[in-house]
């Protein structure tokens, strides 16, 4: 496999130990701006304690048609709270510092305004591995794929169910590192059950597609889903059951409070690491 | 048809498909349909009978003889809109819009509002068609539009008031685009303005093109020549871009939109996203639209809810990038005074968002007067809709309290 870029490594590594992937998202700027670079390294687990494998450092939006309402509060607060785009790079430098790689997930608009060769030069020289794009295809990624190629970042694009399958493979050739799949028709939130659509849509990107890693994400909240979604899937992608906790910690009086996060990782951490269904 | 877009949907720089994946395959679909309907006469016999025995169209022509008198040496000529059915042109593109649903074999329909005006055309199509449909509107505005939310539940629509971002259009368009993602499968969301992902901004110019066509043929069979000027309203740009299309390739035909001026561009609080906004992407399109210098969007502020958009149809970006039409911003002080003006001296009271074409054709006429004092300019104005959602605000802005001037008939 030639195409793994820096965070397909993540994956690759774990798949070597004969498990999934954990990928786990957070905003930066929520509670705070330090306080969101506290959550990460928390992410990241300690000592003997293993956390996740990569870090999906998220950017704030106005505008964010691909997230559910718990993000969605997050995030919003985040930007009252006067996060900044640049903050981005402070937190992949934080979670870096760990030794954890990350990878920021932006809607495109915060890439074009910044500039997408700036951000791509910055984003690098902060240790990070790349980006995943929710409103960005590939059909609009001409600007990203230079800016990419010529900073070495990682290029994740997303396909959902609904995708053809020309899609799936033309998707799966444009990626560099691995490929997000969203395992269920709706946006990011946490869900009772895991998706029956998922098994079906890595079924056809094994078929079409054989090389590329897949993460799976959209729902996954607990330890037995991650463990269910890994039997499937090179990662599992956690991010709105991880947010909840930091909510939860706010409206109890005690945003900087990482006790159920920490938690909820090492469930998440056991489950891709538990023996497959 | 024009040439642009083109199979990508791009307007030169403008335009695209900036959007979750999970949608392409419903884009794609509703592209498919869209361009086989364009070129099959059966769907065009039933859009124009619908357009002539439910609508009302063709809309008539209406010449201002005494507002004209207020307008230096122009005749001024009104595009009848306000008089289709549901009181706007928004009833022109979810006609369109719904019968590709039908085509579609979709049985649902979601649409945003801001004004509600779109919001009560496609209840009204569903109503007809038959089809299930929710309305996405931003809580503020169910608040500020409350007769406009009855008139859609007495259609037969479910109406989900947005509570998320700043609770107006622009979160209501997101929260619809959420809806979509999940049930693409039976779901059609119908968009009512040039904005948004490819093929949207085309689609909804052919849709609302007949204002044009109609105009055209209207002002030679009546002036025997063409305006000199065609002037619209511009939020998102659904009445403008019909309004222009016809005349695009005629060169002596200028093109002006106005845009929501707010308190005043210098202030910060306005909706004008060419005049004072940048090149940016929102709701799947590239465009002109108001931005921090973050990228993130910035609230619009316009006393015309259906003006109040941080974006405009990227279209509009490349005719204004070209040169070929022109953009400029009305406030909303200028935009009230038409109201009133047109009313009291024509007896049409237009919608809010409308009278800022009044106020900007106004506008560029007095000045004509003295920068040409030779010419006599025809104009032709859309008057895109009908003021009586509006009657609410303007009683706060002209100090009315809904109580008769006098009392006559009691007992002393």
């Amino acid at each position: 496999m030639s195409n793994l870029g820096i965070s397909g490594h993540a994956f690759a590594k774990a798949k070597a130990e004969g498990r999934g992937a954990l990928v786990g998202y957070l905003p930066v700027g929520y509670p705070s701006v330090a306080g969101s670079l506290d959550a990460m390294r928390a992410l990241c687990g300690q000592g003997d304690r293993p956390g996740v494998d990569l870090v999906e450092v998220g950017m704030p939006y106005t505008d964010p048609v691909l997230d559910g309402p718990v993000i969605q509060r997050a995030g919003t607060a985040a930007l009252d709270r006067g996060v900044r785009t640049r903050d981005v790079f402070a937190a992949v430098e934080a979670v870096v510092a760990t030794g954890t790689p990350a990878v920021v997930m932006t809607y495109w608009n915060l890439v074009d305004h910044y500039g997408v060769d700036a951000f791509a030069r910055d984003l690098a020289s902060a240790g990070g591995a790349g980006l995943i794009t929710p409103d960005l295809t590939p059909d609009e990624a001409e600007d990203w794929f230079a800016a990419s190629d010529a900073h070495n970042l990682d290029r994740v694009f997303l396909v959902s169910p609904s995708t053809t399958d020309e899609r799936i493979i033309s998707t799966a050739a444009a990626c560099r590192g691995w490929m997000y799949a969203t395992a269920v028709m709706g946006v990011t939130g946490v869900r009772q059950a895991t998706s029956s659509s998922a098994p079906e849509l890595l079924r056809r990107i094994r078929a079409l597609a054989p090389e590329i890693l897949v993460g799976v994400g959209l729902g996954v909240s607990n330890g037995e889903q991650a463990t269910e979604t890994a039997a499937i899937a090179d990662g599992v992608i956690v991010g709105s059951a991880l947010v909840k906790t930091l909510l939860a910690a706010e409206d109890a009086g005690r945003p900087d409070d990482l006790t159920a996060l920490r938690a909820l990782v090492d469930d998440l951490a056991a489950g891709v690491r538990a023996p497959r269904p | 048809m024009s040439s642009l877009p083109d199979k990508f949907g791009h307007f030169d720089l403008f335009g695209g498909k900036y959007v979750p994946e999970a949608l392409y395959r419903a884009l794609a679909e509703l592209e498919a349909e869209f361009d086989n309907a364009m070129t099959d006469p059966t769907f065009w016999a039933e859009l124009n009978d619908l357009r002539a025995h439910y609508a009302g169209r063709p809309t008539p022509i209406t010449t201002l003889k005494r507002l004209s008198a207020e307008a230096g040496n122009a005749t001024i000529v009104l595009k009848r809109e306000d008089l289709n059915h549901t009181g706007s042109h928004k009833i022109n593109n979810v006609l369109g819009q719904a019968l590709l649903t039908k085509r579609m074999g979709k049985t649902r329909v979601i649409a945003e509002t801001g004004a509600g005006q779109h919001g009560v055309a496609t209840a009204t199509a569903a109503a007809l068609m038959g089809l299930s449909c929710r309305v996405y509107m931003g809580k503020v505005d169910t608040e500020r539009q409350a007769l406009n939310v009855a008139r859609m539940q007495l259609l037969g629509a479910e109406v989900i008031a947005v509570e998320s971002g700043s609770q107006t259009l622009k979160d209501a368009m997101n929260e619809a685009m959420r809806d979509w993602v999940a049930t693409v499968d039976d779901t059609h969301y119908l968009i009512g303005t040039v904005a948004g992902p490819h093929p949207f901004p085309a689609m909804v110019r052919e849709f609302q093109r007949v204002i044009s066509t109609e105009a055209r043929q209207q002002c030679l069979d009546e002036f025997g020549a063409l305006p000199d000027y065609v002037c619209a309203c511009v939020g998102g740009g659904s009445n403008a871009m019909g309004t222009f299309a016809d005349f695009i390739p005629d060169a002596s035909v200028k093109l002006i939109g106005f845009e929501a001026g707010g308190s005043g561009v210098e202030t910060g609080k306005h909706a004008a996203s060419i005049t004072a906004g940048s090149v940016g992407v929102l709701h799947g399109t590239r465009t002109y639209i108001l931005q921090d210098e973050d990228g993130q969007t910035k609230e619009s502020h316009s006393i015309s809810a259906g003006l109040d958009y941080p974006g405009v149809g990227p279209e509009h970006a490349w005719l204004a990038d070209t040169g070929r039409a022109t953009y400029e911003p009305v406030n909303d002080a200028e935009a009230m005074d038409a109201f009133k003006l047109l009313s009291q001296t024509e007896g049409i009271m237009p919608a809010i968002e409308s009278a800022h074409a009044v106020a900007g054709a106004l506008r560029v006429a007095k000045g004509l007067a003295v920068t040409d004092p030779e010419a006599r300019p025809l104009m032709l104005v859309c008057l895109s809709g009908r003021g009586d959602k509006d009657v609410d605000t303007a009683i706060d802005w002209f100090g009315l309290d809904g109580s008769a001037d006098a009392t006559s008939g009691g007992l002393a």
